[in-house]
C-alpha cells in the first residue's frame, strides 16, 4: 500500500495555474527527489500534501488520511506528516529542547519527562545532543536545520517532507544536513524532498521526479533519470544544472 | 537665589511615605490588569469576528485620542451618575487600567504583526491547534519582542497616576501638595517629589527587567539584539 497518493491534483492562484494535474504514488520507505525550475510548482505540491495549501481539485491520501477540510482532520494528517522548511522556522523564543517538546506535549499530551526523553533522543539522532539548552540563534544554519528535522521526528511521522532544506546553507554546512537525511532514509523513513542537490538525488533517491509547468513531466530511478533523460525539457534542465 | 531648607519637608516624611506606597500599589494593580486587557484587545483586533475587531479598535482609539484627565473625570463623575457608587481610588484604578489597556494593546499588536507567516506554518505543520499556535507561536514571542516598549508604557502609567491627585486620591503627588500647603516650601517639596518619582521609575524599570528575564528565558541566555 502506498504511503502517499496524489491523484490529478490541481491548484491555481488567481489566473496562475500552479499545479496542472499532478499524480504521484509513493511506497513506504521510498525517497522521492523532486526537482525542477523555480516556479514549476514543487513547493506548492509539497504543501498540498500536508494541507498548508488546499488543492482546487484532485485527491490526496497521506499515511492513511485523506486530505479534507476542517481543523481536526488536518491535524490528524499533520501528526503523521513531518515538514522541514528552507528557512528552518524554529521558534526563536524557545530553547532547542522546548522547540522539540512543544508539539509532543501540546498535540500528543505527552508528559514533561517523557517529552524531554524524546527530545534528547531525536537530538542524538541528528548529532546535536549537547544543544538541548541552546537557543536557535546560538546555532549555525546547518545545526538549526538539523534541529528542525529533529523537531519533526519527535512526532514520529510516517512521512517527511523537505522543501529545499539546504538551499539557505553555505556549502560546507549542506553536507551535515544531507547526511542526516540519508541516515533517515536508510532507517526506512518515507521521504519527499525538493532539492537542487543533484549529486544527493542521484545517490540517495529511489526515484527522481521532474516538475515542469505544474506537471510531473518525467520521472524514474536516478540512474535512468540522470543517465538517459527522455524528454528534451529534462535534458535541457539537466544540461543547465549539472 | 533663596536658600533651600529641606528640614520642614523631611519632618513630614510619614506623609510622603504613605503617598509613595499608595502610588506603588495603585500603579502595580493598574499595570497587571492593564496588560491583561492589552493582550485581550490585541488578540481581539486580529480576531475572525468583525464585531470583536471593531469593538477593540474603537476602545483603543477612543482611549488613545482623549486626555487621561478627561477619562478619569468621566469615570469618577460619570459612573455615580449611572448609579454606580465608587471611591476615588477605584475610579483612579479603573481609568489607569483602561488607559494602559489601550496603549499596551497597540504595542502588543505591533509585536503580533511582526510574526512571520512561516512561524505559524511551522506550528500548523506540527499539528498544533489554532489556539496553541496563537499562544505559543504568536503571543509569547510577541510579548518578548515588545517587552522593552511595554516596560516604558508601564512607567508612564506610574507617572500618570500623579493625576489621580485631581480626584483627591492620596498618592505621592497629593502628599507633596499637602506638605506644600503646610510648610510653604514649594521648591523643596517638588524637588523631593521629583527625586521620589525618579527613584520609583528606576525601581520600576529594574523590576520589569527582572520580570522580563524571568518570563522570557531567551533574554537571560542571549543578549537580545534589535
Ligand atoms: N500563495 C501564493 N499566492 C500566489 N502565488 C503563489 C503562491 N504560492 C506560490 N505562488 C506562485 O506559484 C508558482 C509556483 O510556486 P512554487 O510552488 O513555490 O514553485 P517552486 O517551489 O517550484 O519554485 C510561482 O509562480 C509562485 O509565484
Ligand atoms: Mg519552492
Amino acid at each position: 500500500m502506498p504511503v502517499v497518493v496524489a491523484e490529478d491534483v490541481r491548484k491555481s492562484f488567481g489566473s496562475l495555474t500552479v499545479l496542472d494535474g499532478v499524480s504521484l504514488s509513493v511506497s513506504e520507505g521510498e525517497l522521492i527527489a523532486v526537482i525542477g525550475r523555480s516556479g514549476s510548482g514543487k513547493s506548492t505540491f509539497l504543501r498540498c500534501l500536508n494541507g498548508l495549501e488546499t488543492p482546487d481539485s484532485g485527491q490526496i491520501i497521506v499515511a492513511g488520511h485523506a486530505l479534507a477540510p476542517g481543523e481536526e482532520a488536518l491535524r490528524a494528517l499533520r501528526q503523521d506528516v513531518g515538514m522541514v522548511f528552507q528557512s528552518y522556522n524554529l521558534f526563536p523564543h524557545l530553547t532547542v529542547g522546548k522547540n522539540i517538546e512543544l508539539a509532543p506535549r501540546l498535540v500528543k499530551k505527552i508528559g514533561k519527562a517523557e517529552a524531554a526523553d524524546i527530545a534528547r533522543s531525536v537530538l542524538a539522532e541528528v548529532g546535536l545532543a549537547e544543544k538541548y539548552d541552546a537557543f536557535p540563534e546560538q546555532l549555525s544554519g546547518g545545526q538549526q536545520q538539523r534541529v528542525a528535522i529533529a523537531r519533526s521526528l519527535a512526532m514520529r511521522p510516517k512521512v517527511m517532507l523537505f522543501d529545499e532544506v539546504t538551499s539557505a546553507l553555505d556549502p560546507e554546512l549542506t553536507g551535515e544536513v544531507l547526511k542526516v537525511m540519508e541516515g533517515l532514509s536508510r532507517s526506512g523513513m518515507t521521504m519527499l524532498l525538493v532539492t537542487h542537490e543533484m549529486a544527493f538525488a542521484r545517490k540517495a533517491a529511489s526515484r527522481v521526479v521532474y516538475f515542469h509547468q505544474g506537471r510531473i513531466h518525467e520521472q524514474g530511478p536516478p540512474e535512468e533519470f540522470f543517465g538517459a533523460p527522455k524528454t528534451p525539457e529534462l535534458q535541457q534542465f539537466l544540461g543547465a544544472v549539472l | 537665589m533663596p536658600s533651600l531648607v529641606f528640614s520642614d519637608v523631611w519632618a513630614q516624611f510619614d506623609t510622603l511615605l504613605s503617598g509613595l506606597l499608595q502610588t506603588v500599589w495603585i500603579s502595580a494593580v493598574a499595570i497587571v490588569l492593564g496588560v491583561v486587557i492589552g493582550v485581550l484587545c490585541a488578540v481581539a483586533r486580529s480576531a475572525r469576528s468583525r464585531l470583536l475587531r471593531v469593538l477593540a479598535a474603537g476602545y483603543v482609539e477612543g482611549m488613545r485620542n482623549t486626555p487621561f484627565i478627561v477619562q478619569l473625570f468621566l469615570v469618577f463623575f460619570g459612573l455615580p451618575g449611572l448609579g454606580i457608587q465608587i471611591t476615588a481610588i477605584q475610579a483612579g484604578l479603573i481609568a489607569l487600567t483602561l488607559n494602559l489597556g489601550a496603549y499596551s494593546a497597540e504595542i502588543i499588536r505591533a509585536g503580533i504583526e511582526a510574526t512571520h507567516r512561516s512561524q505559524i506554518e511551522a506550528g500548523a505543520a506540527l499539528g498544533l491547534r489554532r489556539r496553541d499556535i496563537l499562544l505559543h507561536v504568536v503571543l509569547l514571542p510577541a510579548l518578548e519582542r515588545v517587552w522593552p516598549a511595554l516596560s516604558s508604557q508601564f512607567v508612564l502609567t506610574m507617572l500618570a497616576s500623579s493625576i489621580l491627585s485631581q480626584i483627591s486620591v492620596e498618592e505621592l503627588s497629593s502628599a507633596g501638595a499637602l506638605i506644600d500647603s503646610r510648610t510653604y516650601r514649594s521648591m523643596e517639596v517638588y524637588i523631593i517629589l521629583a527625586g521620589f518619582y525618579l527613584g520609583l521609575t528606576m525601581l520600576f524599570r529594574l523590576s520589569f527587567d527582572l520580570a522580563g528575564r524571568f518570563l522570557f528565558p531567551r533574554r537571560r541566555a542571549v543578549a537580545v539584539r534589535r
